[in-house]
C-alpha cells in the first residue's frame, strides 16, 4: 500500500456563488499546468467538492511542493483510496498511522457520505481506533490535541484515508482574476507587490524601463529574472521592455530639477496605460508603499496618479518594509532582489526632488514640452520577453554545463 | 590499463575537460568585472550554481564552489567553530573520518575545543544513539561522514539528521565525498546543515568542489577578501573549475539513475570471487556502498600485492592514498576491530561506473596469481 493520491482542499473558492465553476476549473487548469513537464504521469481530477492529484507512481514529495506554490490551494494531504470495505480501510488507516512523522498521538474522524455503507461513523471511529491500538505501540488516542489526525471520508465511488494537513497559500486561483500590467523595477518591492496581486487570482504581464547605457545588461537581466521567479506561483508572464533612455534625458534637461523624478514617474503610468490598453489589460499593479521614499508621499501619489484614470493595484502600501522583505524571502526572491545594479530610478536622481509635488506645478512645467512623441516612439520600441516556468529553454551555455 | 582505484580520484570526462577548456579559454573575464564581458562570465556562473543547486535540489544560495573535499571540510568545521565558539565549544566526530575532518577536529582541540571521536562496530558504522547520547548542552558540531573512503561503510546519515533536527542550536556537517554518484543523500529537511563534495571522485576536475551551506547557516570564512561566493570564500571564482563541477555532477547523478544496479553486480561479483580466493579476508561490510571492496590478505604485504599488479597495469590501492603516507595500519580497520594482521594488510578496490565486467575478472586472476607467487617465494 502507498499513498497514490494527493488531496487538494480549497478554502475560500468554495464561497464564490456563481462563479464557483470557473475557479475549480482553473484552478485545476493551474495545477495540471505545473505538473505537465515534469511529472508526465500525473493527473489531476474532480469529483463533487474535492480535487485529487493521482501521483501515478511519481514521489509525492515534489509534487507536495510544486502545488504548495498554487494559489487557490487551502491544503493538501496524501491519500490512499481503497474500495469501501471495512477491511481495507483498516489497512490503509494504519498505514496512514505508520507513515506519519513524529507522531505519539493520533484520532480519527470518519466522514460517510455513501449512507449506504453499513458502518455508521461512530461506530466506524471505534472501529479503526480500535484496529490501530491493537495493531501498533506506543501511539495513543487524543482527541483534543492530537499529532496526526487520520480523515476517512467513505465517499460513493471509494474511500479516502489522510493524513498530515500541509497548509497552502490560499488565494485565489491565477487567472481568476484578470490581467494587470506590473511595474517591475528590479528592487525588492515590486516583485513582492506582483505576487501579492497573483494571489488575489491576476494574471501579471509586466513592464520594466530599461535605459541603456546608463543602466546594464545586468540589470535587464535581474528583472528578468524576478519575473521568471514570479512564473513558479502562476503562469508564463510576459515581461515588456521599454527603452526609456531617450525620455529620460529629455525630462532631465528639459524639466526642472526638482520636479523631474515626479514627471518621470507620470510619464512611466502614461507608457504603462498605453501598454495597457495595447494588451487589453485593465489595470496596473506596483510596489508602491506611502511614506518609504520621496516619491510615494501622498502628495507625489496624488500628482503621479493624475495621469491615468486607470486603476493602480497597489498591494504594499500599508505595509512596513520589514514585512515585505518577509515575504520576499518566504518566496525566494530576496536574493536576486538586492544584486546590487542600477536601475532607472538609482542613476537619474535629482540633487533635491519635491516630497510635496503639485499638480498644478507639474502641469504647468509640462505644458512647456510636449513628451507624446517620444512617449509613443518608447511603445513602439518596447521588446517583449516571455518568461516560463518551464526550464529555461536552451541557453548558450547549455553546451558547457 | 585497468583502474580500480577511483575512491582515490578518478579519470576526468572528455565532456567535462572540453567544457573546462573552453570555459578557461573563452570566458576569462572575472565575473565582478562590470564590462559586458565580465557579465556574460557572471551569468554563467549563476548558470552553473543554478544546475548544481537543481541537482542537489537545494537553492542556488545555498552553494559555495570550493577547491575540493579538504577544502569543504575545513571550511565547513572550522567555519561553524569559530562563528559559534560563544555559544559551545564542544565538536562531534568519528574516529574513521577522512584526514580532512580528523585533522581539522584535532587542529581545533589546540584552540580549546572539546572533540568526541565516537567510535564504530565491527562494520565501520557509528551508531545514532550514540550520537544521541554525545550531545551535550555546549555541542556546536556534529561532523560525520556519509560513505567511508576505506571500506565503503555506510553511516546512518539519515538518523542523525533527524536527531539534529531536535537541536536546533548545532550544526549537522556531512562529508559526502564518497557517497556522491554512489550513494543518494536528501539534503533538504534532512536536518543536515552542510554538505561536502568533491569534482575529482566524479570525474571533474582536481582542484573543484562544492560546499553545501543551507541559506540559515553562519559560517566564519577562511578566507576574507572580496566577498565572492556570498563572502564565505573570497578569492576571483574559478569559472571553469565550477562549470567543470557542475557538468561533472550532471554526469555522475545520471549514472547514479541508469547504472546503480551494473556497479552493484559489480561489486557483488567482486566480493563472491574475493570470498573464494584462500587467505582473503573481505573487510566491507555487506551493506557497503556499491564501489568500494576492502579486504586483507594476512601474512602478505599489501604494498607488495599492489606492485605486483601494477606491473600488469591494474591499479588498485592499500588503505586512503591520503593517508598511505603514514603507518602501515589502517585507522579504520583497526577502530573497526580487526586484529593487527588483518588491518596491516588491507586492500582496496573502488570502481566507478566506466569499469567492466570483463575488467573485474582479469583482476581476480591476476590477483589470485599474485597472492600464489607472493606465498611461494615467501615460503
Amino acid at each position: 500500500m502507498e499513498f497514490d493520491h494527493l488531496l487538494i482542499r480549497y478554502g475560500e473558492m468554495a464561497l464564490k456563488g456563481k462563479n464557483r465553476k470557473k475557479f475549480i476549473i482553473q484552478l485545476q487548469e493551474n495545477i495540471q499546468q505545473k505538473l505537465k513537464g515534469r511529472f508526465p504521469e500525473a493527473k489531476v481530477t474532480r469529483t463533487q467538492g474535492r480535487m485529487f492529484v493521482l501521483l501515478n507512481g511519481h514521489d509525492p514529495e515534489p509534487i507536495i511542493e510544486t502545488c504548495k506554490n498554487v494559489f487557490g490551494i487551502q491544503s493538501l494531504s496524501l491519500a490512499v483510496k481503497v474500495e469501501n470495505e471495512v477491511e481495507a480501510i483498516k489497512d490503509a488507516a494504519l498505514y496512514a498511522l505508520q507513515n506519519g512523522e513524529n507522531v505519539r498521538t493520533f484520532k480519527v474522524s470518519v466522514k460517510r457520505i455513501a449512507k449506504d455503507f453499513p458502518v455508521r461513523s461512530q461506530e466506524m471511529n471505534q472501529v479503526l481506533g480500535g484496529h490501530l491500538l491493537s495493531n501498533t505501540e506506543s501511539y495513543t488516542v487524543d482527541v483534543h490535541r492530537p499529532d496526526l489526525e487520520i480523515n476517512v471520508e467513505i465517499r460513493l465511488e471509494a474511500t479516502y484515508i489522510t493524513s498530515t494537513v500541509i497548509p497552502g497559500l490560499g488565494g485565489l486561483p491565477v487567472g481568476t482574476s484578470g490581467k494587470s500590467l506590473l511595474l517591475l523595477s528590479g528592487g525588492i518591492d515590486s516583485p513582492v507587490a506582483g505576487y501579492l496581486a497573483m494571489k488575489r487570482g491576476v494574471q501579471l504581464e509586466a513592464v520594466h524601463f530599461h535605459s541603456p547605457p546608463f543602466t546594464s545588461e545586468r540589470a535587464k537581466q535581474k528583472v528578468l529574472d524576478l519575473a521568471q521567479q514570479l512564473t513558479a506561483y502562476g503562469r508564463s508572464i510576459k515581461v515588456h521592455i521599454v527603452p526609456f533612455t531617450k525620455l529620460q534625458q529629455e525630462i532631465f534637461r528639459e524639466m526642472p530639477d526638482s520636479y523631474a523624478m515626479t514627471i518621470m514617474r507620470r510619464i512611466m503610468l502614461r507608457v504603462s496605460e498605453q501598454i495597457c490598453r495595447d494588451k487589453s489589460i485593465l489595470s496596473m499593479t506596483t510596489g508602491e508603499n506611502l511614506g518609504q521614499v520621496a516619491s510615494q508621499t501622498m502628495e507625489s501619489m496624488n500628482t503621479i496618479n493624475e495621469v491615468t484614470n486607470y486603476p493602480i493595484i497597489r498591494p504594499l502600501v500599508t505595509m512596513d518594509k520589514q514585512e515585505i522583505i518577509e515575504i520576499s524571502e518566504q518566496i525566494g526572491i530576496y536574493e536576486t532582489s538586492i544584486l546590487p545594479y542600477e536601475d532607472c530610478c538609482t542613476i537619474f536622481v535629482p540633487k533635491s526632488p519635491k516630497t510635496r509635488p503639485r499638480r498644478d506645478k507639474v502641469n504647468a512645467f509640462e505644458a512647456k514640452k510636449d513628451f507624446s512623441e517620444l512617449i509613443a516612439e518608447a511603445v513602439e520600441g518596447t521588446e517583449t520577453v516571455k518568461m516560463t516556468d518551464e526550464q529555461k529553454a536552451a541557453s548558450a551555455f547549455d553546451e558547457l554545463l | 590499463m585497468i583502474y580500480l582505484d577511483n575512491s582515490a580520484t578518478t579519470q576526468p570526462d572528455p565532456e567535462v575537460l572540453a567544457s573546462f577548456e573552453q570555459v578557461a579559454r573563452e570566458f576569462f573575464a572575472n565575473p565582478s568585472s562590470i564590462h559586458q564581458f565580465g557579465g556574460k562570465a557572471e551569468q554563467l556562473l549563476h548558470a552553473a550554481r543554478k544546475q548544481v543547486a537543481d541537482s542537489l535540489k537545494v537553492e542556488p544560495a545555498e552553494i559555495v564552489f570550493t577547491s575540493g573535499g579538504t577544502e569543504g571540510n575545513n571550511m565547513a568545521i572550522k567555519g561553524i567553530a569559530l562563528e559559534h565558539q560563544d555559544r559551545g565549544r564542544h565538536i562531534i566526530t568519528s574516529e574513521v573520518e577522512h584526514p580532512a575532518v580528523y585533522e581539522a577536529c584535532q587542529s581545533l582541540e589546540k584552540l580549546g575545543f572539546n572533540i568526541t571521536y565516537l567510535p564504530v562496530d565491527e562494520n565501520g558504522t557509528v551508531s545514532a544513539a550514540n550520537v544521541k547520547r554525545a550531545i551535550r548542552p555546549d555541542t556546536i558540531l556534529i561532523t560525520l561522514m556519509h560513505v567511508n573512503n576505506e571500506i565503503g561503510s555506510v553511516m546512518p546519515i539519515r538518523e542523525v539528521g533527524n536527531i539534529a533536527k531536535q537541536h536546533p542550536k548545532l550544526f549537522f556537517h556531512v562529508d559526502d565525498v564518497q557517497g556522491l554518484g554512489k550513494m543518494p543523500l536528501t539534503l533538504k529537511n534532512s536536518g543536515i546543515d552542510l554538505c561536502t563534495y568533491s569534482g575529482h571522485k566524479i570525474h571533474g576536475m582536481k582542484g573543484t568542489g562544492i560546499l553545501y551551506v543551507d541559506k540559515r547557516t553562519r559560517l566564519f570564512p577562511l578566507m576574507h577578501g572580496g566577498e565572492q561566493e556570498r563572502a564565505l570564500r573570497s578569492g576571483t571564482e574559478n569559472l571553469a573549475g565550477a562549470v567543470a563541477m557542475a557538468k561533472a555532477l550532471r554526469l555522475i547523478k545520471q549514472k547514479e539513475t541508469d547504472q546503480a544496479k551494473r556497479l552493484q553486480g559489480m561489486q557483488d561479483y567482486l566480493r563472491s570471487e574475493l570470498a573464494k580466493l584462500p587467505g582473503v579476508e573481505i573487510n566491507s561490510p555487506a551493506d557497503a556502498a556499491p564501489h568500494i571492496i576492502n579486504f586483507s590478505v594476512p601474512g602478505v604485504k599489501p604494498e607488495v600485492i599492489i606492485h605486483m599488479l601494477g606491473e600488469k597495469e591494474i591499479f588498485i590501492s592499500t588503505k586512503s592514498a591520503c593517508s598511505s603516507k603514514q603507518k602501515d595500519e589502517s585507522k579504520v580497520l583497526a577502530a573497526c576491530g580487526f586484529e593487527s594482521s588483518r588491518s596491516t594488510s588491507g586492500l582496496r578496490v573502488s570502481l566507478s561506473y566506466e569499469n567492466t565486467q570483463a575488467e573485474l575478472e582479469t583482476f581476480i586472476q591476476a590477483l589470485s596469481e599474485a597472492i600464489q607467487q607472493f606465498k611461494e617465494v615467501m615460503r
